[in-house]
């Protein structure tokens, strides 16, 4: 079973996803404002973070991550919820 | 109805990576055929092709450009920068409504679909990327160079199989005729080196299996030719209405005179054994310019070097041009840089346009022993001087299709 999700780490994920170096994100980091990331770009990304951490974002969920830090939470709960659960 | 020039180019081949180098390889003879490095062909029947060498679509596009832009785009797109600095239209001067883009391609973002397919395969619906359909139709390679010069004006992409180039420029020069744009970015693309397109092209029989000599597998009117060469690239033209051109003074390099379109109705893929369609599209080009037979200097056939094509071909050819055609050098490009599919027709205008410009006829390579069923003058293997003031180029696809375009030396009234 992994060890609870960093935030570095799952920051370096999607600075390697984007292209980008990973220092010039942050969890403040908005992806539309600061990233200039379109919907199709978000779903993209967010499809990749599944992929890597084996797990499911749903519609609504997408919805709410505005920031680098709302991914983060979100993906870091699901971890933990299957954790408890598997 | 108004005169359409052309006033920029640009282009990416399996011979060159822009418009000096391909011309460069083109008047030397160069092949550009060689073993897939694409992808792993070692269980196919054909395992050569001719790739465009050495393209860095990152360095070209940046990263966020290349990564959503199949391969065909991305071509068109490196095509289209070079056509438009060329041209030396400054846009910032320009009204972006009156300029619009016409791009054509046979199939589009094969390697996308491909993709696509393997994700939905083996992951599950979830996991096809929300970049497949922007990345797989063959009208994004428009809808992305209108985007990158911000140009307003018509916008579409045309699409019929190997003629899809000579029907794109022809259908460009007509908006321009009519009075719908004054600028045309228009011309063709296409990457189909994947396993499908490999393997599909195969399947019918269509392509070269000479895979111990690559340089000599496209050989056009050679009695040996064992289907085409699957090759890849773009080429992209600025059409101008003559009035435009002249009044931002801008370099004219060639007229684009005529145009014309037909079809066979005969067969899905076999050109009629007549050529009956083909050389119909030659003779309503010519009248419809009011070019005389005898005034035409040079033909850049669509010379696939399928055993079918050629022959058919150089039978239109007669027909049209009577005993004049033993006059006219005739000569494939396709000899050098295989078959570009959709693309073809728009990389061998530019070549009609260079053959007026420099006086030189590019040849065909690779005939070794001409099949006497082929018996026009192909400008065997060594590049020839000749004032050109007249060029016709051919364009035939799979489904029929027939498209002629004819250039002409600029002169102004």
């Amino acid at each position: 079973m992994m060890s609870e999700l960093s935030f570095e780490t799952y920051r370096d994920y999607i600075a390697e996803h984007l292209e980008i170096e990973p220092e010039k994100l942050t969890y403040e980091t908005r992806f539309q404002e600061d990233l200039e990331l379109d919907s199709l770009d978000l779903v993209e990304l967010v499809s990749a973070l599944e992929s890597e951490y084996n797990l499911e974002i749903s519609d609504d969920e997408l919805m709410e991550i505005k920031t680098l830090g709302q991914g983060y939470e979100i993906i870091k709960a699901k971890l933990e919820a299957n954790k408890t659960t598997g | 109805m108004r005169r359409v020039v052309i006033t920029g180019m640009g282009c990416i081949t399996p011979v060159g990576n822009d418009v000096p180098s391909t011309w460069a390889s083109l008047i030397e003879g160069v092949s550009g055929t060689d073993y897939i490095t694409a992808f792993d062909a070692s269980e196919f029947r054909t395992r050569i092709a001719a790739e465009v060498k050495g393209f860095d679509p990152v360095q070209i596009l940046g990263s966020k450009l290349a990564k959503h832009n199949g391969r065909y785009s991305q071509l068109a797109l490196t095509a289209a920068i070079e056509a438009m600095n060329d041209s030396g239209l400054e846009l910032e001067k320009e009204d972006r409504e009156r300029i619009g883009v016409l791009i054509g391609g046979g199939i589009g973002g094969l390697e996308v679909i491909e993709r696509a397919m393997e994700a939905l395969r083996e992951k599950g619906p979830k996991h096809v990327s929300p970049f497949a359909v922007p990345m797989m139709g063959v009208n994004m390679a428009a809808g992305n160079i209108s985007i990158m010069f911000n140009l307003k004006g018509p916008n579409l992409a045309v699409t019929s199989a190997c003629s899809s180039g000579g029907h794109a420029l022809g259908e460009a020069y007509e908006m321009i005729r009519r009075g719908d744009a004054d600028v045309m970015v228009a011309g063709a693309t296409e990457a189909v080196i994947t396993p499908l397109g490999i393997a599909a092209f195969s399947a019918m029989r269509a392509i070269s299996e000479r895979n111990d000599d690559p340089k000599t597998a496209s050989r056009p009117f050679d009695i040996d030719r064992d289907g085409f060469v699957v090759g890849e690239g773009a080429g992209i033209l600025i059409l101008e209405s003559e009035e435009h051109a002249l009044r931002r003074g801008g370099r004219v390099y060639a007229e684009l005179a005529s145009y014309a379109a037909t079809a066979d109705a005969y067969h899905m893929t076999a050109p009629d054994p007549d050529g009956y369609g083909a050389a119909l599209a030659m003779s309503l080009a010519l009248k419809k310019a009011n070019i005389m037979p005898q005034e035409v200097d040079y033909i850049n056939a669509h010379g696939t070097s399928t055993p079918l094509n050629d022959k058919t071909e150089t039978k239109a050819i007669r027909a049209v041009f009577g005993e004049h055609a033993d006059n006219i050098p005739v000569s494939s490009t396709k000899s050098m840089t295989g078959h570009m599919i959709g693309a073809a027709g728009a990389v061998e205008s530019i070549v009609c346009v260079l053959a007026i410009n420099h006086g030189i006829i590019p040849p065909t390579i690779n005939i070794f022993n001409q099949d006497p069923e082929c018996d026009l003058d192909y400008v065997p293997g060594v590049a020839r001087r000749k004032e050109v003031k007249v060029a016709v180029n051919n364009s035939f696809g799979f489904g029929g299709h027939n498209a002629c375009l004819v250039f002409k030396a600029y002169k102004q009234n």
